[in-house]
């Protein structure tokens, strides 16, 4: 049995960047403040100390700059970990993922790759406000040629981020920064919940991957389907909880390319399903699933799919917990769904 | 692999004050890590070490001149590479850029910059006991804004960071109304949407805070253009950090002011932390930041941002040029970051707690008090009375703002106001997403 220690998200998603610098000369990790201070939180800290600077280091703020260069050493031989502060900052470096590192593999008819890891944290519940809690995950899934990836957990944070790294494809891993240090069930006023007593924050020390384009059913069930990633998983397994129902929750894990083979074959099962994601509604992830299931699955639904998502308005700070899309949220949505 | 960390640029300090002699100092630095072609840069101390500020060019020998306002860029290429400092060692006001200011425009200097200084650290405390979700001093940096508010003329727009808090004190905005803001409370003018520090304020001519970095300094240039498009006599002026200038933002506002000839003031405000990254991470070690702007044809000048005079002098300058139609200036204030970068940061983990009372430039409020004293203006009695007075007048806007709410315990503003100014008139989506939130 593989040694497992207690860990957080963040020193699951340290720990797995160790492994990868340790086992792969090849791998290197940058971003702002990411190099000697290790990260604004944390999730390369000590690495630059034992590494050394030209494997671990400080960007300057230019995100652009940072994904560039990251397929500029992709390309020459190196499997660089690029980190982007908060997800809001990622923008400047979107040309750069949207035109170049998503395409390079098609337009070079496979002659160059950018084997690249970017991760940056996402989603609200820390009173960031509109600058450091969106969840833009759907401006990225859109994009043909980048795997997407957001783990719920730090088991599936650092197996996630070490398959990344090891894939011959671009991941782009969102990690959603209010389960950085616990798990978070969409409750604010509950205490504080910590990863020390969770299953999934028994995480082993060393290697292992989980697999990209691989969902988890985290709550088996057969009333109906809830297919969530992110924060969200921990709020939908709170909610059906709370009001008994029997639901079968998916941890979807990666997004593009997403398992539709769990998500149907629950779907077909249970006949009624609820996506559930923090980002807005309109052209939201959601949308793409809920088509989908209505493709393969139409014959099987007994009731409409619905959607619970964030509202189509920038994260609010004051009124963070208005915009989200918490346990009674969720609730209604099941009710909804078990009703019609 | 592994690097070793040299601090071979200790004890090399640039003491130049000609353009060619400070450049060239630059290049010659040894680099700060051992693998050829392949350097991160090292600050000269870290958490422990004795903090080393020689290698920044802050003595230049002579005094800097000051050409005339309408000159050339290039004229001003020279202060690129030079300090412009105006208070001397001695609290004494010497050479050309000396801004002859009454010593009633001194003092309302010196009282704006405690004002200022009183109020983020009493807005410090107050989010440490809950009050607000967090916020951002100015610390050390008090010169930079209060100066260049006071050199301005109210019907020139501003585009600050969050870190210009004191344009808003220079500007007279109601203090009680800066605490509703970062209280987030029912009479916060952004409606709760902001984070705190994050201000606006349009009657002063106060762009929105961003918290994407260098945002603002293109669209300042934009502002301007449209100030001379429609033949007002208004500048614009933005403020970024020294990190911030690696932003491809910051390419364009210099490339578009310099290719329009606009009306815009440039400053980046260096003081010389980026959160946890030294300026050198943004390059501050092969040039300075007011010479990007040589490359642009901008004019440039770089300045003692803890120099109220100096600040003062060169943002009047840059505005007579700009006013006059003769376009844009890129301006360098070196200052130091007191404080932390913010509520969630932690200094003492990346650089030495003796940092700030060891910065060669001083203290910008110290400085002009005691040129104040110097000039028999001012006195400790005078200078403790204020301070008292402005104590008493932040204690009790505080009380009158919290009086309208706070984060924690309300009341916000109404719940369905969220849902208001995403568009000019609220959508079917909108309004159906509001009723499904039962608000």
């Amino acid at each position: 049995m593989a040694e497992h220690s207690k860990m957080t998200m963040i020193q699951a998603i340290n720990s797995a960047h160790d492994v990868l610098l340790e086992r792969d000369e090849r791998t290197c990790a940058f971003g702002e403040d990411a190099g000697y201070f290790g990260g604004v939180f944390g999730c390369t800290q000590g690495l630059q100390e034992k590494y050394g600077k030209t494997r671990v280091f400080d960007t300057p703020i230019n995100e652009a700059a940072i994904v560039a260069m990251a397929i500029g050493m992709a390309t020459n031989g190196m499997r660089p970990i690029a980190e982007i502060q908060f997800a809001d900052y990622i923008f400047p470096g979107f040309d750069q993922i949207v035109s170049e590192l998503s395409r390079l593999r098609y337009r070079t008819a496979g002659e160059f790759t950018a084997p690249l890891v970017l991760r940056t944290p996402c989603g609200g519940g820390i009173y960031g406000g509109q600058t450091h809690s969106m969840s833009p995950e759907a401006f990225f899934t859109h994009i043909p040629g980048i795997v997407v990836a957001m783990p719920s957990n730090p088991y599936d944070a650092k197996g996630l981020l070490i398959a990344a790294s090891e894939s011959d494809d671009p991941v782009l891993i969102f990690e959603p920064k209010r389960l950085y240090n616990g798990p978070f069930d969409g409750d604010p006023h509950k205490p504080a919940l910590s990863w020390s007593t969770h299953e999934k924050g028994n995480v082993p020390t060393g290697h292992y991957t989980i697999p990209i384009g691989k969902a988890e059913i985290v709550r088996k069930g057969d009333a109906l389907t809830v297919v969530a990633y992110g924060t969200m998983v921990h709020v939908a397994l709170e909610a059906a909880r709370l009001a008994d129902i029997d639901a079968e929750i998916i941890d979807l894990r990666t997004l593009v390319p997403y398992d539709m083979e769990t998500i149907a074959a629950s779907v077909n099962k249970t006949g009624r399903c609820v996506v559930a994601h923090e980002a807005p509604r309109t052209g939201g992830f959601g949308a793409e699933l809920i088509a989908q299931i209505a493709e393969d699955c139409f014959y099987a639904l007994e009731a409409p799919v619905k959607r619970v998502t964030g509202w189509d308005t920038p994260y609010p700070h004051a009124h963070e917990w208005s915009y989200f899309p918490g346990q009674a949220r969720v609730t209604r949505a099941m009710i909804e769904t078990l009703e019609a | 692999m592994r690097v070793e960390i040299t601090k071979s640029r200790k004890n090399k300090g640039i003491n130049a004050h000609i353009c060619s002699q400070n450049m060239s100092d630059y290049m010659t630095r040894a680099p700060s890590s051992n693998t050829p072609g392949f350097t991160v840069p090292e600050p000269v101390a870290r958490p422990g070490d004795t903090p080393d500020f020689s290698g920044l060019g802050l003595n230049p020998d002579t005094l800097a001149t000051r050409p005339d306002p309408v000159c050339p860029a290039n004229d001003t290429h020279v202060l690129a590479n030079t300090l412009i400092r105006v208070l001397d060692d001695e609290h004494c006001a010497q050479g050309e850029w000396n801004p002859e200011l009454s010593a009633k425009q001194l003092r309302e200097g010196l009282h704006l910059m405690l004002k200022t200084r009183l109020y983020d650290e009493r807005m410090l405390k107050l989010q440490r006991q809950g009050k607000m979700s967090f916020y951002m001093k100015s610390m050390g940096e008090e010169a930079v804004a209060v100066a260049a508010g006071l050199a301005l003329q109210a019907q020139d727009m501003l585009f600050p960071s969050y870190r210009q808090q004191g344009l808003l004190f220079a500007r007279d905005r109601d203090m009680v109304e800066m605490m509703c803001h970062c209280l987030s409370n029912s009479r916060d003018n952004l409606k709760g949407r902001q984070l705190p520090v994050h201000y606006t304020w349009k009657d002063g001519n106060f762009f929105s805070i961003s918290g994407n970095l260098c945002t603002q300094f293109p669209q300042a240039v934009g502002w301007a253009m449209a100030s001379a498009v429609q033949g007002k006599d208004a500048i614009a002026a933005s403020w970024i950090g020294d990190g911030t200038t690696a932003e491809g933002d910051f390419h364009g506002a210099c490339t578009l002011a310099s290719v329009y000839n606009a009306p815009v003031i440039l400053n980046v405000v260096n003081n010389q932390w980026a959160i946890s990254s030294f300026s050198g991470i943004a390059g501050s070690e092969n040039a300075s930041f007011a010479a990007r702007g040589i490359g642009y044809g901008l004019a440039t000048l770089r300045v003692d941002g803890n120099d109220f005079l100096a600040v003062f002098a060169a943002t009047k300058w840059a505005a007579e040029r700009a006013r006059s139609g003769h376009g844009a200036t890129l301006i360098e204030t070196v200052t130091y970051r007191a404080d932390a970068h913010s509520t969630s940061d932690d200094p003492g983990r990346y650089r030495p707690k003796e940092e700030a009372t060891a910065w060669p430039l001083g203290d910008p409020i110290e400085r002009l008090r005691k040129h104040l004293i110097a000039l028999g203006e001012w006195d400790e009695k005078r200078h403790e009375a204020l301070s008292e007075a402005l104590t008493k007048e932040v204690l009790a806007s505080y009380k009158k703002a919290e009086s309208f709410g706070t984060l924690r315990e309300g009341p916000l503003s109404p719940v369905p106001s969220m849902f208001e100014d995403v568009y000019a008139e609220q959508p079917w989506h909108l309004r159906r997403q509001r009723q499904d939130l039962g608000v």
